[in-house]
């Protein structure tokens, strides 16, 4: 796939959080960029600053220092270009699913036959149509992880952030959704940051594998994954030759104690 | 050949186990049913015939028969179901206006967390003053009448509204409400896309224990001002010492409540669908 420009581009950003008991520097002086199309992955400890970073980057929460330009332009507030998934699915279980993956459209008033016709197709070509006037307590784990991906499709999004988007889930579920995931949004030709303190996983999924060190975080190094597999999947990703090593490197690197 | 519907026909076939297991619930919850039909029958039954023999005093205890009489007259004198009926009104209204009210009083805090932080002492004082000693304030600025009575009730279920409410505004996950941020819900939307039916199965709570303290508020009410109403009944009935109109009333409002109860109970069946 062709790169072009890029679509993120992260600036010298930091982030301290104030409370009664003193001031907690989350992360800084973070500096990164991603192309259009590629799939990045952050890794970092518990409480190092990851969703911090993505809520950031969606325009929820403004940096303390340095800034996040998407398409060349400042976050300022929450941004049309970027979906967000959550490590729930956080279907409202007082909607159906269709009705869930129009909430977004509803939120931002762009909710037209055209719009709604696109969420349907996404509807149908991922497998829920029949399921459109559930409940989503009549789907399994993995079908409510897609509607979460279809609700975020829904308005066209050009960059997905995924916050742990599968920690959520068991173990077998897990690689299955990651993979189901992972292949939608191939299909779709999405950016995508996928935040998460799996490093298998990581590896996995990610062009570029971005570190981050314990807190206050900093960009510790930046691995460009190079796998050597006919047809790259998360699945097939885990047999490659190349796999353990990139995990031994960045499991060195995380430096994880008890 | 395996036709696709064998893999069905199998599991619907009832295994004998299954049949075993069934039928002996269903005979425990007959056993139940039958066992609480019979004490309040039996109970009857006992109350009539001591009262009867007269073995208790029937002056002071009463007795079905003349329960019945004594509904029986009322319904003849064309009196019962206008006393039921302003006693029900008014407890309707009282847990509705109580139910809304606190609900938009809720909203208003939840909105402003400033107001939240002031108002918060005045509602834990408010919360442990027993509203019923308000009633005599209500009367003397409302007037003796059926208004005061509603005011009454909802005097009585506002404030633990307002509480319950807010708490579960409060209670709502904030994931869900970033998920809606993230696509640029403002306040408003995120109110009623997230907060308000996140918090629904809250506000049918309240609205459980808003019947029955608007029942104490209403029968207070009549109680103090008795013009009309099941309290009016029970309270005149104790001057003139007839125990069978209180008797008669008593009876009467538990089987307005518990109706009543059952009522929310259904609403609430039909407005969670999920
Ligand atoms: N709203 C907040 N107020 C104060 N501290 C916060 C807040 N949100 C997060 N933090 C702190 O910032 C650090 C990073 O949090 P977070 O970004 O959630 O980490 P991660 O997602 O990597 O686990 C944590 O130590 C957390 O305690
Ligand atoms: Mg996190």
């Amino acid at each position: 796939m062709l790169l072009l420009e890029n679509i993120i581009e992260v600036n010298h950003l930091g982030m301290k959080y104030h409370s009664l008991n003193g001031e907690i520097t989350a992360l800084q002086h973070i500096d990164f960029a991603v192309k259009k199309g590629e799939f990045v992955c952050v890794v970092g400890p518990s409480g190092c600053g990851k969703s911090t970073l993505l809520s950031m980057i969606a325009g929820l929460l403004p940096p303390t220092s340095g800034q996040i330009l998407i398409e060349g332009i400042p976050v300022t507030g929450a941004s049309s270009k970027v979906g967000y998934m959550l490590q729930k699915d956080y279907l409202f279980e007082w909607r159906t699913i269709l009705e869930n993956i129009l909430l977004g459209l509803e939120i931002r008033k762009t909710l037209s036959s055209k719009s709604r016709t696109y969420a349907i197709e996404l509807l149908r070509t991922y497998g829920l149509y029949d399921f459109e006037d559930k409940y989503p307590q009549q789907l399994s784990g993995g079908m409510r992880q897609r509607a979460a991906l279809i609700r975020t499709l829904a308005v066209q999004p050009e960059i997905l952030l995924l916050d742990e988007a599968f920690s959520a889930l068991d173990y077998q579920t897990r690689l299955v959704v990651s993979e189901d995931i992972y292949g939608i949004i191939k299909q779709e030709n999405k950016t995508a940051i996928l935040v998460t303190h799996d490093i298998a996983e990581s590896i996995s999924m990610a062009d570029r594998v971005i570190v981050l060190s314990r807190r206050p975080a900093v960009v510790k190094n930046i691995y460009e994954i190079q796998l050597t597999c006919e047809k790259r999947t998360p699945i097939s990703s885990r047999n490659a030759a190349e796999f353990k090593l990139y995990f031994n490197q960045i499991w060195k690197e995380l430096d994880v104690h008890v | 050949m395996f036709s696709a519907s064998s893999p069905k026909n199998v599991t619907e076939e009832v295994s004998a186990e299954q049949k075993a297991y069934l039928a002996k619930i269903r005979l425990k919850r007959s056993v139940i049913l039958l066992t609480q039909g019979s004490i309040i029958v039996v109970f009857f039954i006992l109350w009539e015939l001591l009262a009867g023999w007269g073995i208790i005093d029937a002056f002071l205890t009463s007795q079905p028969s003349r329960i019945y009489r004594t509904i029986m007259n009322l319904y003849q004198e064309g009196v019962l179901f206008a006393h039921i009926g302003i006693t029900c009104l008014e407890t309707i209204l009282g847990f509705l206006l109580g139910t809304i009210l606190g609900t938009i009083i809720a909203m208003l805090l939840w909105w402003s967390d400033f107001l939240a932080k002031v108002f918060e002492p005045y509602l834990v004082v408010l919360n442990s003053l027993p509203k019923i000693a308000l009633a005599p304030i209500f009367i003397v600025w409302i007037g003796a009448g059926p208004s005061s009575i509603i005011v009454m009730a909802l005097a009585i279920s506002l404030i633990v509204t307002i509480m319950e409410v807010l708490n579960g505004f409060i209670a709502v996950d904030p994931d869900k409400v970033k998920l809606v941020q993230t696509f640029g819900a403002n306040r408003w939307q995120t109110f009623i896309k997230v907060i308000l039916p996140s918090s629904f199965p809250t506000i049918i709570n309240a609205l459980k224990i808003n019947v029955g303290l608007s029942w104490v508020g209403v029968i207070v009410g009549e109680f103090l001002v008795s013009k009309a109403g099941i309290g009016y009944l029970i309270v005149y009935g104790g001057q003139v010492f007839q125990l069978d109109l209180v008797m008669a009333s008593v009876l009467i409002l538990a089987v307005a409540a518990a109706a009543m109860y059952k009522a929310v109970v259904y609403l609430e069946k039909f407005l969670v669908k999920w």
